[in-house]
């Protein structure tokens, strides 16, 4: 969990590539926040007033907490080598329970409303969770296809409960969780909250590298002795429960529940937070300070776009074009390439993990088309990886 | 896969996508969704009345023209193990591109041709990061995506109204079929698409090369096939595909927006599946994914006719249509294997 160090210049060699799958994420943070910095000096100021932080820094704390919560349980499901896709559907979800529940209690703004609803949408989450995990642990569907069902479903899911109206509610404990400040906003603390006992539990446990494991080969770890469905189901869970924390947290910010726009491609600005922060998506190994790293650079982004004062739909340009640098820059091949220009060859055996070292294979070595990654298939280190896939992914 | 097909169903199964003999095995999704089609349509014809009639089935075709040349494209990317999250995106902005450019009051031909290249252009660029870079597919096209949607935005917020003669003609002129039937020009454009699209491959060594790096990438690279080339083509198809679609959908929306076609990519996937390809490439058909988008377009009509169902079902069937259908195909690789 700790920063990486900014600054090297050239400490031993060991060092600079531990550091270096954060380096550039950390720059590109570093940079925006500097570039914003630079055109208004007011960016990184920050005030205390009635025991609330305000300035754009503590902004983008607050709105890029959904963004991380979700990434953080993504970040687990893609370290499994799945992906999930129907976290903004389930965060709409949530959002739609949580408020109809309590807009549908005889006193709408009592504390025992927002229980109940945060409670009712939480497990419908989980139950959501367990349906995701169903289809990809039991039944074995390629994760990007088995959560597409639920990405298309369940927006209109969230429809139905709404009634495809936008749900307001006016209660102060609600808002509490989106919009509520403990010196820090409520929001990011839950946020930073989770992210630090996934960390614990995870990193301070041998569940990270069981997970990993799955994630590098299923029918290996399975083979193990490892209960690699009941981790790629819990995975699963996990991350629905994030989206529906994810969602309570973005429909209390704005005290409504919209079906249709609620964490509306939250789950593209989460994979692409997790990518950014050096998870595989060929899984096998995450990064959880990573994540946080990607999440903060995608909101940092759009509130530049924000306050440099271009439209606001533009963003999407500069996020793309932030995405293909950053992506870039992480491909093996280009920084085997630019190993080669340095001259720091022996840099390879450290990255050591299955996957990593099957991309820098050589120059006929296959990429890794997503759905292929996706479905538990063989780890495509070698060419005999051509028979066995169907064999083994029905396993 | 298909060079590849294990013995006594090679000689018949390569000719089987344009005639479908009952061949158990590969082509048992195709026939799957083609009688769900005909139960789908069937159940609307007793339910509905006027329902059966070959307007409604013409309809079909015209509503979802641009959405079956999605598909074809998409059919290629998927096949060869890849995806292409960026044709919902690379629609808006055809339709953004052509209305502009319209307004601007360049000649429509030229206006097709810089759409044609710009989707084209977009595709093999993203095939070539993809191919060469070695960065998953996923992420690439999703980028993508961001960046024909914020492209859109770039060139206005507005919706543009489109008043050029000759979409306004494409638009508007018909093709009057035996049986009073009528069709639009867009129908002819996406047939003919798909015509194309089963000769490629089915027909070509290209088309064989797809099938095979869907199979297995490393052996299609260790067999010499080009398999760069072809990869990097099959998502150059799937962008021209995309701005083709994008044509269309401006011919039938008659208007350019950055805001057409959100979520479309997902349309598209969902009839390649429903079609009976497979996600991990290598199998499947074009005609499969022809009839999935057939499915889709049935289900809306139902629920129109309907009257009483909000629209938020469509979304449900198609989530439920797609489970039936991974399901399906799951055990049915399961049986093979």
């Amino acid at each position: 969990m700790s920063t990486v160090p900014g600054t090297t210049t050239a400490p031993g060699v060991l060092e600079r590539v531990r550091g270096s799958r954060l380096l550039w994420p950390v720059v590109a943070l570093v940079a925006l926040v500097v570039a914003n910095a630079a055109r208004n000096p007011g960016f990184v100021s920050i005030r205390l007033q009635d025991g609330h932080l305000y300035g754009s820094l503590v902004d983008i704390l607050k709105n890029g907490a959904p963004t991380l919560l979700i990434a953080l349980g993504m970040t687990l499901v893609i370290a499994t080598r799945g992906i999930d896709l129907s976290v903004g559907a389930v965060a709409a979800i949530a959002g739609a329970v949580a408020c109809t529940t309590i807009a549908g209690t005889t006193d709408p703004t009592s504390a025992g409303a927002v229980t109940r609803g945060i409670v009712l949408a939480l497990v419908l989450c989980l139950v959501l969770g367990l349906w995701n995990g169903f289809l990809v642990a039991l039944l074995g569907i390629q994760p990007i296809i088995a959560t597409l069902v639920l990405m298309t479903a369940g927006r209109g899911i969230a429809m139905l409960i709404t009634d495809g109206q936008i749900i307001t509610v006016r209660n102060d404990a609600f808002r509490e969780i989106g919009a509520g400040f403990l010196i820090l906003p409520v929001s990011i603390l839950i946020a930073l909250a989770a992210l630090g006992a996934v960390a614990l539990v995870t990193r301070r446990s041998a569940l990270g590298l069981l997970i990993e494991s799955v994630g590098i080969n299923p029918e290996a770890s399975r083979l193990a002795g490892l209960r690699s469905r009941t981790i790629i189901w819990t995975v699963y869970v996990f991350a629905a429960l994030c989206a529906g924390l994810a969602g309570l947290m973005i429909s209390s910010n704005v005290s409504a529940a919209d079906a249709n726009n609620a964490g509306l491609w939250i789950e593209m600005d989460a994979i692409l937070a997790v990518v950014i922060g050096g998870t595989s998506l060929a899984g096998g190994k995450y990064s959880l300070s990573g994540t946080l790293v990607g999440a903060l650079i995608i909101q940092t982004l759009t509130t530049t776009v924000y306050s440099m004062g271009i439209a606001p739909e533009v963003t999407l340009v500069f996020k793309s074009l932030v995405v293909i640098a950053v992506c870039l820059l992480q491909a093996p091949k280009v920084r085997e390439r630019f190993r080669r220009h340095r001259r720091t060859g022996p840099a390879e055996p450290t990255a050591g993990v299955a996957s990593w070292s099957a991309d820098t294979d050589g120059p006929s070595a296959p990429g890794h088309p997503v759905g292929q990654d996706a479905s538990p298939a063989t780890a495509p280190a070698t060419n005999a990886s051509t028979a066995p896939k169907q064999k083994v992914a029905q396993s | 896969m298909t060079t590849t097909a294990p013995t006594r169903s090679d000689a018949t199964g390569r000719r089987s996508a344009t005639r479908r003999p009952i061949v158990p095995g590969r082509v048992l999704p195709v026939v799957a969704t083609f009688a769900l089609f005909v139960l789908l349509f069937g159940v609307g014809s007793v339910r509905y009345e006027g329902f059966a009639s070959g307007q409604v089935f013409a309809n079909l075709f015209i509503d979802n023209a641009f959405l079956i040349v999605l598909a074809v494209g998409m059919t290629f990317v998927i096949l060869t193990g890849g995806i292409d999250l960026s044709v919902g995106a690379v629609v808006a902005l055809s339709t953004m591109v052509a209305a502009t450019a319209l307004k601007a009051g360049l000649p429509a031909p030229l206006v097709i041709l810089l759409v044609l290249a710009i989707g084209t252009g977009l595709g093999v660029l993203m095939g070539l990061v993809i191919h060469h870079f070695e960065i998953q597919p996923f992420i690439v096209t999703l980028a993508g995506m961001f960046l024909a949607r914020g492209l859109c935005f770039v060139i206005g917020v507005e919706s543009i109204s489109i008043k050029d003669p000759f979409f306004r003609a494409l638009a508007t002129g018909t093709i009057e079929l035996p049986g009073g039937v009528v069709i639009t020009w867009s129908v002819v454009i996406a047939l003919a698409i798909v015509a194309a699209a089963v000769w490629v491959l089915h027909r070509t060594r290209f088309g064989r090369t797809v099938y095979a790096i869907g199979g297995s990438e490393s052996s299609a690279t260790l067999m010499g096939l080009a398999v760069g080339r072809v990869k990097v083509a099959a998502y150059g198809i799937s962008g021209l595909c995309a701005s083709i679609a994008g044509l269309l959908f401006s011919v039938y929306m008659l208007s350019g927006y950055g805001l057409h076609a959100v979520g479309m990519e997902l349309d598209a996937i969902a009839s390649v599946v429903i079609g009976g390809t497979l996600l991990s490439g290598g199998v499947g058909y074009v005609l499969g994914s022809l009839l999935g988008v057939l499915v889709l377009g049935v289900i809306q009509t139902l629920i129109s006719f309907q009257g009483t169902l909000s629209s938020w079902w469509t979304k449900i069937a198609i989530g439920t249509l797609l489970l039936l259908f991974i399901v399906m195909q799951r055990l049915f690789m399961r049986r093979t294997s």
